[in-house]
């Protein structure tokens, strides 16, 4: 028997209203992007859950590693004055 | 025993209720369990389409046919949502397939039941879909974060496969004294391999201590058991049949039924491969995949092609 074969994997993102992001919903196999994108709307739009698909190959997505979570968002935590909240406005001011 | 600090980060995000993610630490047996687990109701869900679609041809109406067919058609998606699911902890679709083809990968042994007349496939629906689901709501809390996910879009899907099983059981059994007699030997036959979906007694169940502690598992396999023999005993009784359970009693001050225990020696000999359907619901599997072959390799062959004309 030869070296079975189900193609690449493949994320799936689908967008499930017009003006709406797209969120990843699972992955699929496929050989080649049309497939893919076929197989991804059989395995997950079959009750119209979506307006748009986006399938990218999995070896493709770069991801943070959660080990780092700390030092890697760091840079954010010490900058409270990119809030809002952070500045005093005096009563009566409205609108804003 | 000392725990590593990635041990009791581990454990404190269990404790929080927070999911484990795909790239997380996680323990070498917690992983192992997962693997099993997922892929073990991966392929229930492939080889669950095997009894159903050898019904759709034969579905007395249209309408029966139609919903039949998108049923089982749920059930391959179901299938391919938990093998995406499971391929998240390391292992490839190509493994996870060989593993059901060479039975070292079980799959539930109801799937090993034949069906043997239309009202069975009203009894699969109702009795089979409904203690999946029983199982498969607890699931939507489990830990691990892809399989809980999965589960939420199962669970979503589910519910009108319990529906139309249990309309073509009430059907039946306002139909002739013929299509009742039909209905009530299907009941009679799915009832008890239907509680034994659960599982072993809590007692029995080597992996449900590390299932619970893992937060895998929510519910002990007899808590389930006991929840979907009070959901489904009134459900019978509403369309007119009657639960083969001659010690079905209500208990009042536990607020469910007492009910009779299932025969255990059945269910481990149809896990281990003598049940009615094991061995052509295994014959049936490996021939599609063989079958599949060349349309696989074809694939290939096609995308390869394109990627040397494009890189021209
Ligand atoms: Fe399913
Ligand atoms: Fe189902």
């Amino acid at each position: 028997m030869t070296k079975d074969s189900q193609g690449f994997l493949w994320e799936v993102f689908i967008q499930s209203k017009p003006g709406q992001p797209h969120r990843h919903c699972g992955s699929v196999h496929a050989h080649d992007k049309e497939m893919a994108l076929q197989n991804a709307r059989d395995v997950y739009t079959r009750r119209n859950e979506g307006t748009n698909i986006w399938v990218v190959r999995s070896e493709y997505i770069v991801s943070s590693s959660p080990e780092d979570i700390g030092p890697f968002f760091e840079p954010a935590n010490d900058k409270i004055y990119r809030h809002p909240t952070f500045y005093s406005v005096p009563e009566g001011v409205t609108h804003m | 025993m000392e725990n590593s600090e990635q041990e009791r980060n581990f454990d404190a995000k269990l404790e929080r209720n927070e999911t484990i993610e795909p790239k997380d630490w996680m323990p070498d047996n917690y992983r192992k369990h997962l693997i099993r687990q997922i892929s073990q109701h991966a392929h229930s869900e492939i080889v669950g389409m095997l009894p159903e679609g050898n019904w759709i041809t034969r579905a007395p109406s249209l309408r029966r046919k139609m919903v039949l067919l998108a049923k089982v058609q749920d059930e391959g998606g179901h299938g391919l949502y938990l093998y995406s699911a499971a391929e998240t902890l390391g292992i490839t679709r190509e493994e996870l397939v060989s593993q059901l083809l060479t039975g070292k990968a079980k799959y539930s042994s109801i799937f090993n039941y034949p069906t043997l007349t239309w009202a069975d496939i009203g009894a699969i629906g109702w009795l089979v879909d409904g203690a999946a689901i029983m199982n498969q709501v607890m699931l939507q809390r489990t830990s691990y974060g892809p399989y809980a996910r999965a589960m939420v879009r199962i669970c979503k899907e589910e519910s009108f496969h319990q529906r139309q099983g249990y309309e073509i059981m009430m059907v039946l059994a306002k139909g002739s004294p013929e299509q009742k007699a039909m209905a009530q030997d299907a009941i009679n036959r799915w009832w008890w391999p239907s509680l034994m979906m659960f599982g072993p007694t809590d007692e029995k169940s080597p992996n449900s201590a590390n299932a619970i502690k893992w937060k895998i598992k929510r519910e002990s396999n007899d808590q389930l058991r006991q929840k979907f023999v009070n959901q489904t005993v009134p459900q019978a009784e509403i369309i007119g049949l009657t639960v083969p359970d001659k010690d079905l009693v209500w208990n009042e001050s536990k607020k469910g039924y007492d009910f009779g225990t299932p025969d255990w020696e059945e269910f481990y000999n149809v896990i281990a491969g003598n049940g009615p359907c094991n061995k052509d619901r295994l014959a049936a599997r490996t021939k599609a995949h063989a079958e599949g072959a060349w349309v696989r390799e074809a694939a290939q062959a096609f995308a390869d092609k394109r990627k040397e004309l494009e890189v021209i």
